[in-house]
């Protein structure tokens, strides 16, 4: 075991996969010499030279036409997008290219490619840094979408999504990336893609989250718990596909729940997670599920982001006014 | 610096003059430049011509009479497709657009399941192992950029097999064309771009697509060769397609090939009506250019092609046709299931979920 940020057990996840698979291929925009702009990819080049670890020229369209194209050569690439902002470049070949190759080629051809790109506010980013686009995503079939919240999740959802035979795009929130330290085996090891995890039981209200919401809605939970009140916090860690069993199985639990998520109110994954609710639980709920969102705005200009950003008190509220409806 | 070409004055389409090896009368104009064939090949290359020419024909009325689906005629860029798809090998990948149903056949799809593609089946995407090919591309220009890949990924297994793309002149305007002959040129992957210049991308001359004299041209952005030659010149072709193969096997990078030709018939068979936006007398103008004229000629004049050879080789293409749309028919109905089963390697909660509900419905229908 070491003590490791996110972003460290991100480049351990890299590491041991280029390892382990030689076909195993990191690119992007200054991935290389530069170890990438977060210092993601540090090292790796020198570690595994230009065959395996290269810069692209600036082009998203192109480095995700150049992963289908690699992965039709059995390679295994791993493509980064600087920032997920930057990703309606590249749209086409990530959800219309990648995602459909299995499908419509009857099965005869598949793309293991993972995607990472950095994400999320909180850390005041120029325009289209921090925008939370995961819900595009989440609704493209052939896709899987995984976020999470800590450097052991990070490095064995990264390891399961390398090693997965289709494509995965991998999300880092970027405040999470050297915010705290945490225990993470050297080994590899992987964590299923599409299994939630209970971050803390509780019995009265669950809450639905992911991402950097995850600690954000911890912490609330603490305090919420003070006055009484134990809330069940649930790490999707993957939000395609959903994890309906867990969510479910605690909602049987709790009657009542509260989705939580930095994105937008009408973006992110919160309206198809109480929909799978209304569809499973209905009649074990006692109040209509609450929903803690960013407001329909665009992404705020930098010095905003302290009023716009989903925070613990907005947490504590949505619960409470659930736990008295 | 290279040198200049004779007369050169100052524009940069004057590096691109059109290569043409058959003039229309059949005759060499430019021996130098003729590539070596045997006369079997020769023979071959009219055959697969003429044979794709009459399975144009057979296509559209099959589409009329509703026995096929989407189908891009293709009448007219024989020379540009076909005689190209002969300069590769056997292991060489091809990335086509939808309109270039030809050269996969040719590269090795089985002519049924180019019939299933048309009618919309998961089959007809389902090649064979052998078969170096991607489905056709319906995003223009997103082949472009998968090429690249497939070369570098080429380049790296250290494999002697190139990929070969087809687009259109309306794609030299996307943003993925210039992509992908940008990357390809900074790997030096041994990759092909064809361009084929038809004149039209739908009902929009290239006039409009870019001020450019030259497609061949826009290769220079990408700093790679940039070669335009006369498209319905199947010698031309062959000979431009072959040469930038050997170029980029021995390591020198990829070339754009800019094709000039023409199709005669409508830009698909989902209601185009061709007649809004070109004359008649463009399209008789190209007619007198039409590739199997001047290849007819051609081998003629050096005694290895008759009337008869034309006539087995439509015959023979009306046969494999019918047979084929039978094979194509006979093909079990997709289910939702098939469908679901598609779509993960392995099927996540929720796709095991549809297929149970999926499956249950279908058991009724049965």
């Amino acid at each position: 075991m070491t003590q490791m940020t996110m972003i460290q057990a991100i480049t351990d996840a890299m590491r041991t996969e280029l390892r382990n698979d030689e076909n195993v291929l990191v690119f992007g925009e200054d991935v290389a010499k530069n170890g990438g702009v977060f210092r993601a990819t540090e090292g790796l080049y020198d570690e595994f030279g230009e065959e395996r670890v290269f810069d692209t020229p600036l082009a998203e369209s192109g480095i995700g036409g150049l992963a289908l194209g690699l992965a039709l050569q059995n390679y295994r690439p791993i493509m980064e997008i600087q920032f997920f902002g930057f990703v309606f470049e590249a749209m086409d070949s990530v959800a219309s290219q990648l995602a459909r190759l299995r499908y419509r080629s009857g099965g005869m051809y598949h793309a293991p490619v993972t995607v990472r790109s950095p994400f999320g506010g909180g850390v005041k980013t120029p325009e289209l840094h921090a925008d939370n686009l995961e819900g595009l995503f989440a609704q493209c079939p052939g896709l899987k979408v995984v976020i999470p919240s800590n450097p052991y999740d990070a490095k064995g959802l990264l390891i399961s999504a390398i090693r997965d035979n289709d494509p995965v795009i991998f999300l880092e929130h970027m405040k999470l990336y050297r915010s705290f330290r945490e225990e993470v085996p050297e080994d590899a090891y992987t964590i299923e893609i599409g299994k939630a995890k209970i971050v803390r039981e509780g019995k009265d209200i669950s809450i639905i989250t992911y991402g950097a919401m995850v600690r954000t809605a911890f912490k609330a939970a603490e305090q919420l718990s003070k006055e009484g009140i134990e809330c069940e916090l649930i790490d999707l860690r993957t939000i395609s596909p959903l994890d309906t069993e867990t969510i479910t199985n605690s909602i049987k639990k709790t009657n009542r729940a509260v989705v939580v998520q930095e994105a937008q109110k009408q973006a992110g994954i919160g309206a198809q997670v109480i929909a799978e609710i209304n569809d499973r639980a209905l009649l074990h709920l006692d109040a209509p599920v609450g929903r803690v969102t960013a407001p329909d705005s665009v992404f705020p200009f930098a010095a905003a982001e302290d009023v716009w950003l989903p925070n613990e008190k907005d947490i504590i509220d949505k619960v409470k006014e659930t736990i008295t409806f | 610096m290279r040198d200049l070409p004779v007369n050169y004055s100052g524009k940069i389409e004057d590096f691109f003059p059109t290569l043409r090896i058959l003039n229309v009368q059949g005759h060499v104009v430019d021996n130098q430049r003729k590539p070596e064939m045997t006369n079997d090949q020769l023979r071959e290359l009219m055959r697969r011509m003429v044979y794709t020419r009459i399975w144009d024909q057979r296509a559209l009325s099959l589409n009329r009479q509703g026995r096929l689906g989407f189908y891009a005629p293709v009448a007219g860029q024989e020379a540009s497709m076909v005689a190209s798809q002969f300069a590769m090998d056997k292991g060489d990948w091809l990335l086509p657009s939808y309109r270039d149903i030809p050269q996969l056949v040719w590269h090795g799809l089985p002519l049924y399941k180019a019939f299933l593609y048309s009618k919309g089946h998961f089959e007809g995407g389902q090649y064979p192992k052998e078969l170096n090919a991607v489905m056709p591309q319906i995003i223009i220009g997103a082949q472009a950029t998968q090429t690249a890949g497939i070369a570098l990924g080429l380049k790296k297994r250290g494999k002697s097999q190139i990929a070969f793309c087809y687009f259109g002149d309306g794609a030299t305007s996307q943003g993925d064309v210039y992509e992908a002959m940008n990357f390809a040129g900074v790997y030096k992957a041994p990759a092909v771009f064809i361009c084929q210049n038809n004149r039209f991308a739908i009902s929009v001359p290239v006039e409009k697509q870019t001020a450019a004299e030259t497609l061949a041209q826009k290769a220079v952005a990408a700093g790679i060769r940039g070669i335009q030659v006369d498209g319905m010149d199947p010698l031309a072709v062959y000979a431009a397609a072959k040469e930038a193969r050997e170029h980029a096997i021995a390591g020198k990078g990829p070339t754009l090939i800019e094709t000039l030709t023409y199709r005669y018939g409508p830009h698909t068979m989902a209601g185009d009506d061709p007649t809004r936006y070109r004359t008649d007398e463009l399209t008789n103008e190209w007619e007198k250019q039409d590739p199997l004229v001047r290849f007819r000629l051609y081998l003629e004049q050096q005694g290895i092609w008759s009337r008869e050879d034309e006539e087995q080789t439509s015959e023979q293409a009306k046969k494999d046709v019918a047979k084929a749309l039978k094979q194509a028919d006979g093909v079990p109905k997709q289910k939702v299931t098939d469908l679901l089963g598609n779509m993960y390697e392995k099927p996540t909660q929720a796709i095991k979920e549809q297929i149970e509900q999926y499956s249950a419905r279908e058991g009724d229908q049965r």
